[in-house]
């Protein structure tokens, strides 16, 4: 671990200055706002003096190497991992715990196993003190939403891994957080299932518009879903780069993969993280 | 089980056990072993008497009050263990020294501080019960998957709200398992109460019954007492068998 830290910090890497930032993009309005955070764990630095904004109603992909500190920057900005110095801002307010303006999607799914698949939808309402008669009907839409109607008696090991993803989808969006944080969210389901959450997902930020903070390993997902992607290296992590495609996001679920900015900034991404992995 | 090819009924081996204990039974070997139709006799009579039924009664009043006692500090106690560290290095050693003590040598130090009644009887058959449901309610607590905990904080979820919605449901299948354990122990423990402390109840039966060397009734208090535990400790399974299907994915 020491070495590829020692590594990490002889790489000068360009750091990305918020200010510079927000003046590409005069007109964007930041939900969540990260700010010089580091993150230690005894000797070894996680996450390095790490500055990335957020803008409201995108989804920003956090994309890098396993073990460079992505999930544990999610969970920060969820307020579920203390940081070591810096802040956290969303909607220009500090936070240092979780919060009712974030909802957060678990790689392993989280559902209450002893629950049905209702229970489990308006669970984070309930934990909110909602009236059963309320929640359920809040959770009912959004079991609608997900595509899981019919299924609202079921149990999480009645169904298949895609569809116990569904339920944690469902679960965070009829919180109504501003902010929605997935962590890897379809990496424990099977190819052609995340091929449809994906498009799924294109869907439903043009629909709701929250903020998604999504974390992924795969280059792939992150180029397809994205509006905003941040490269991070490891060791101590840093952001190394911010991209934006542009041009296929309007051409339909059906073009994307085929389009040749899409292609080039798969490749770029590939070109840009291959010496890091092992 | 199967037997040339035909299911065999659940606990087909007691009747193979009944006709063995029957033909040695008969066959007068021992005054210790009399024939298992002769017990089942004196059972049906002896049911029947007003000291068997005030014994079943004080027998029963102690050890339920003993293991709802046991139940209703031990789930708590092991799931607070289970989820703080501090607690759970402070109190284990503990727990472990009383798991393995051997409890009946403590009896006449607790008829000394809680005198010679039901009391003292009640707090043994706790004793005998409570340690394997705290280490078991632990043990569940421990194994809860990470990412449910986080669950449960980042939707805002009090302690109160963790401990009963989470914590206690995730553990379940461990917790239920420990009270079955500790439901038979608690059986022993208030048995040697009764005849410890204070000759009172199935205690009392049995002190009798041995030293007057009436086998028959002896092992008639002993089949009503086994036949309780027997049906308790197959309830709480059946209660296990029944969020078994969750205890593989928490």
């Amino acid at each position: 671990m020491k070495t590829i830290c020692s590594k990490g910090t002889t790489v000068v890497m360009s750091q990305i200055n918020p200010a510079s930032l927000k003046e590409a993009r005069p007109f964007a309005d930041i939900a969540v706002s990260v700010r010089n955070v580091s993150k230690n764990y005894g000797d070894v630095q996680a996450l390095k003096d790490l500055s990335l904004d957020f803008p409201r109603g995108e989804l920003t992909s956090l994309l890098g190497p396993s073990g460079c500190g992505k999930t544990t920057l999610l969970k920060i900005i969820a307020g579920l991992l203390p940081q070591s110095s810096g802040t956290i801002e969303v909607d220009g307010k500090t936070v240092t715990s979780p919060g009712p303006d974030r909802a957060f999607v678990f790689q392993d799914f989280a559902l209450l196993p002893w629950a049905n698949v209702m229970r489990n939808v308006a669970f984070g309402l309930e934990l909110r003190g909602v009236a059963k008669s309320e929640r359920e009907a809040i959770a009912e839409k959004y079991i609608r939403e997900v595509g899981l109607a019919g299924f609202e008696l079921k149990f999480p090991h009645q169904l298949s891994g895609g569809m116990r993803q569904r339920v944690g989808l469902a679960r965070a969006l009829s919180v109504d957080a501003q902010v929605l944080l997935l962590d890897e969210p379809f990496s424990a389901v099977d190819e052609q299932t995340r091929r449809k959450f994906q498009e799924d997902m294109l869907e439903l930020v043009a629909n709701e518009k929250k903020t998604f903070i999504f974390v992924t390993h795969s280059i792939e997902e992150a180029v397809y879903v994205s509006d905003q992607i941040a490269i991070l290296l490891p060791r101590p992590s840093r952001v190394s780069e911010i991209i934006r495609p542009t041009s296929f996001r309007g051409k339909g679920v059906e073009n994307i993969r085929r389009d040749p900015e899409y292609l080039d900034i798969v490749d770029e991404i590939w070109a840009s993280l291959r010496s890091y992995v092992e | 089980m199967k037997l040339f090819g035909r299911k065999l009924p659940a606990m087909s081996s007691l009747l193979v056990w009944a006709a063995l204990w029957e033909v040695i039974g008969r066959m007068d070997l021992t005054f210790f072993v009399p024939p298992i139709s002769a017990v089942f006799v004196t059972l049906f009579g002896l049911i029947q008497t007003t000291a068997f039924q005030n014994a079943l009664g004080t027998t029963a009043y102690a050890f339920l009050l003993g293991v709802g006692f046991a139940i209703v500090i031990g789930i708590p106690v092991g799931i607070l263990m289970g989820k703080t560290r501090l607690l759970d290095e402070l109190l284990l050693p503990w727990v472990n020294i009383f798991l393995s003590a051997p409890l009946t040598a403590l009896v006449p130090v607790l008829m000394v501080l809680f005198g010679f009644g039901t009391k003292t009887i009640v707090i043994t058959t706790t004793l005998f019960a409570i340690w394997i449901i705290i280490l078991n309610a632990r043990a569940g607590v421990m194994q809860i998957n990470r990412s449910m905990v986080e669950m449960g904080r980042s939707f805002g979820a009090s302690p109160l709200d963790s401990f009963f919605k989470i914590y206690f449901w995730a553990a379940l299948p461990e917790i239920l398992g420990g009270v079955r354990i500790g439901v038979i122990r608690a059986v022993k423990g208030v048995i040697i109460g009764q005849l410890l402390v204070s000759i009172v109840g199935f205690g009392a039966l049995f002190e009798l019954y041995s030293s007057n060397f009436l086998m028959k009734e002896f092992w008639a208090v002993l089949i009503v007492l086994f036949g309780l535990a027997f049906s308790i400790s197959e309830f709480l399974g059946y209660l296990e068998r029944k969020v078994a299907f969750y205890a593989s994915a928490r």
